[in-house]
């Protein structure tokens, strides 16, 4: 664009001062240029980091133990016989039971506030939602163990025990005891910690539908519910999707509130309502204590595995947004 | 006007930071999480007394050991003691400060403080989750008199690593073979049933609020939280209170004098009234320190808080060393704490 000017500029006869001015542009924007970029830069050099330092943190863990690393569910201090299994089974079940609470819900929200909500409620709905997701991790961990727990401890846990008695695969996956705590009280607070994500930035791409289309929707007869469904849906769903992963990332990584209410057992159960413990909540728990290399090493190794969860995850959805344009006939 | 007050402001503001930076640098220490809050207590008032203040961060007696091995900080401090050849590799020395008690606590609706008495063995059969309901015979046999509920038991213990759990399993590891053979004891084990919950503190919020729970937190705890405890059979058949008094005759049995690196683990010790699950906490400084003039001022520290710490333990519920063990502990800092001309670092009064 300065190039562009400057030659204009040349060609109007223009004195020296004023080429001098535009040359000091151009340098102002080639300085800026290298400033963003590093700024860019910076960031794949800190991963890069982080990535090289699991790693290398890792290195005798997994060399001793192998892949029964990933496939055992053995924690012993004491022997030092590390197995990742139970954490990763519950950073993914918790997680799971996060998003199938908190994408119906938030998305429900979303709707509400842009297709049907009146105009008076709209704030207050909007703002407690945006305060929700201001709440620090820990509020919520303290919360669900002294308020949440009990309360899910006296009266739900209960009810879906006997709800469910009968119910041949159910019954295990809802066996008592009822501690009040376990996977799925984490899985709970996980929900409404990644709720105020799932429902802002869908109300946010909810809202760039154009409303010609929802208008010329409506016109053709179509109720609110068709709306949604054939038109706001199919229009945004990279946005639903991206907000449904933002929420999804930090249900992975979230670590001070699921450790409070999740029990920290290094045990897989069949019922979800048992103790259990995630990779995050196993490191923020054992690491100030872990005495021996080959402890804090299993310790970093779980920290490598959420990494490549994390990517994996990212890739996944990725790859799926790709597969609905091809369908969709981008 | 506006601008010099401010500016009039900012320099006092200054001046404050920079007359404390100017005192004596604060002495620096890391670890344990169980004595933090006499630690805290006496450097408070040792501040108070003599200008000089302490920094102690309490991150773990692992962080404590890995802190005090990468030289980070003037002392360590830790719940389970280092092994004598551990403490030689390393060229540490170490020594205990205070004695306090780990507790058996319990919600078991209807049974009051203390109505309940446990013995070692059935205490780690109930941790191993092979008694599982309170009405079970083991219990009822240890109290005939008390009508026990037919709960099912919930065990709580820490998460986290922690020296309390290091002092019980400890004591769980000498009263019963099966405990000893498959769980062990460490500052974290593998443990066979229960709930994980962080901090002395989450172990009791587990506790107050599960009906039919077990847990074990720092008397010190208990006792200012109000929970209800059991009652345990120590070494000699007596059953015994968890109280001051019974910590510290489980203390004063032991042979301190003859024990290299004060390496004593006080639990399960004899005597009649001795609580079995006692423990005291250590301090680990090097023996040839590279800044000696460091040690010292944390030995000086130390040695204010033998001679005039001891009301201020008690208040927090811990137990002050015996005299005679002190007297020891101050005769091997003028024997092992030597600076480069071999000349003690600090020697007490």
């Amino acid at each position: 664009m300065v190039d562009a000017a400057m030659t204009g500029v040349i060609g109007a006869g223009m004195d020296s001062a004023k080429l001098k001015r535009m040359r000091r542009f151009r340098a102002g924007d080639a300085t800026f240029r290298g400033l963003t970029l590093g700024a860019a830069l910076l960031v794949l050099l800190l991963l890069g980091g982080v990535i090289l330092s699991l790693i290398h943190g890792s290195i005798p863990a997994l060399s001793t133990f192998g892949l029964d690393f990933l496939t055992t569910q053995s924690w012993n201090p004491v022997t030092e016989k590390f197995g990742a299994l139970a954490p990763i089974y519950g950073t993914v079940v918790t997680s799971l039971i996060a998003l199938l609470i908190a994408v119906p819900v938030g998305i429900g929200i979303a709707i509400f506030l842009t297709e049907l909500c009146p105009p008076w409620l709209k704030r207050p709905i909007g703002v407690a939602i945006e305060l929700l997701a201001g709440i620090p991790s820990i509020i919520y961990g303290i919360w669900g163990l002294f308020v949440f727990a009990p309360f899910f401890q006296t009266k739900i846990q209960p009810f879906l025990i006997s709800v469910f008695e009968p119910i041949p695969v159910l019954n295990n996956l809802f066996a008592g005891p009822p501690y009040g705590i376990g996977i799925l009280t984490a899985g709970f607070i996980l929900a409404i910690m990644v709720l105020p994500f799932i429902t802002s930035i869908t109300r946010d791409v909810f809202d760039t539908v154009p409303p010609v289309l929802k208008e010329a929707t409506y016109g053709l007869g179509c109720t609110t519910s068709e709306v949604v469904r054939k038109v706001v849906l199919p229009y945004t769903r990279v946005g639903v999707i991206g907000g449904v992963m933002l929420g999804l990332g930090r249900a992975l990584g979230e670590t001070m509130a699921v450790t409070f209410v999740i029990g920290n057992a290094h045990k897989i159960s069949a019922s979800i309502m048992a103790p259990g413990t995630t990779i995050s909540a196993s490191i923020a728990n054992e690491f100030t204590e872990a005495v021996g290399d080959l402890y804090t090493s299993s310790l970093i190794a779980l920290g490598l595995i959420l990494f490549v969860i994390t990517f994996i995850v990212l890739a996944a959805a990725r790859l799926l947004l790709m597969r609905m344009n091809v369908k969709a006939g981008n | 006007m506006k601008l010099t007050n401010i500016a009039v402001a900012a320099g006092l503001f200054a001046a404050a930071i920079g007359l404390n930076a100017a005192q004596a640098a604060d002495i620096s220490g890391a670890g344990a999480t169980f004595p933090y809050p006499v630690y805290a207590k006496w450097a408070d008032t040792y501040k108070k007394e003599t200008g000089v203040g302490m920094n102690y961060q309490s991150i773990g007696s692992g962080g404590g050991i890995k802190q005090i091995k990468a030289k980070t900080v003037t002392f360590g401090a830790s719940d389970a003691p280092l092994k004598p050849e551990e403490l030689e590799k390393a060229g540490l020395v170490q020594f205990p400060t205070v004695i306090g008690g780990v507790v058996p606590i319990i919600n078991v609706p209807g049974l009051k403080p203390g109505e309940v008495t446990l013995d070692g063995q059935t205490l780690a059969d109930i941790f191993q989750g092979k008694i599982t309901k309170w009405d079970d015979e083991a219990i009822q046999k240890l109290n005939p008199q008390v009508k026990l509920p037919s709960t099912a038991i919930a065990v709580v213990h820490r998460s986290d690593g922690s020296g309390t759990s290091f002092v019980f399993t400890n004591y769980l590891s000498q009263v019963s073979k099966d405990w000893a053979d498959n769980v062990g004891a460490a500052s974290a084990v593998e443990w066979p049933v229960g709930l994980g919950a962080k901090g002395n503190e989450g172990v009791a919020a587990g506790v107050g609020q599960t009906q039919g729970s077990i847990g074990y937190v720092e008397y010190a705890f208990a006792a200012q939280n109000g929970m209800s405890y059991t009652k345990l059979i120590n070494k000699d058949g007596q059953t015994v209170a968890p109280d001051a008094a019974n910590f510290a005759a489980a203390a004063a049995n032991v042979d301190w004098a003859n024990a290299p690196g004060y390496y004593v683990i006080l639990t399960n010790e004899p005597g009649a009234t001795s609580w079995p699950i006692t423990a005291a906490t250590f301090i680990l400084v090097y023996a040839k320190p590279d800044k000696p003039a460091d040690v010292a001022e944390a030995l000086k520290f130390f040695n204010w808080a033998y001679d005039k710490g001891d009301a201020m333990a008690e208040e927090l519920h811990y137990i002050p060393l015996p005299d005679s063990v002190v007297a020891n502990i101050k005769a091997t800092w003028a024997k092992d704490i030597l600076d480069a001309d071999g000349k003690p670092v600090f020697t007490a009064n």
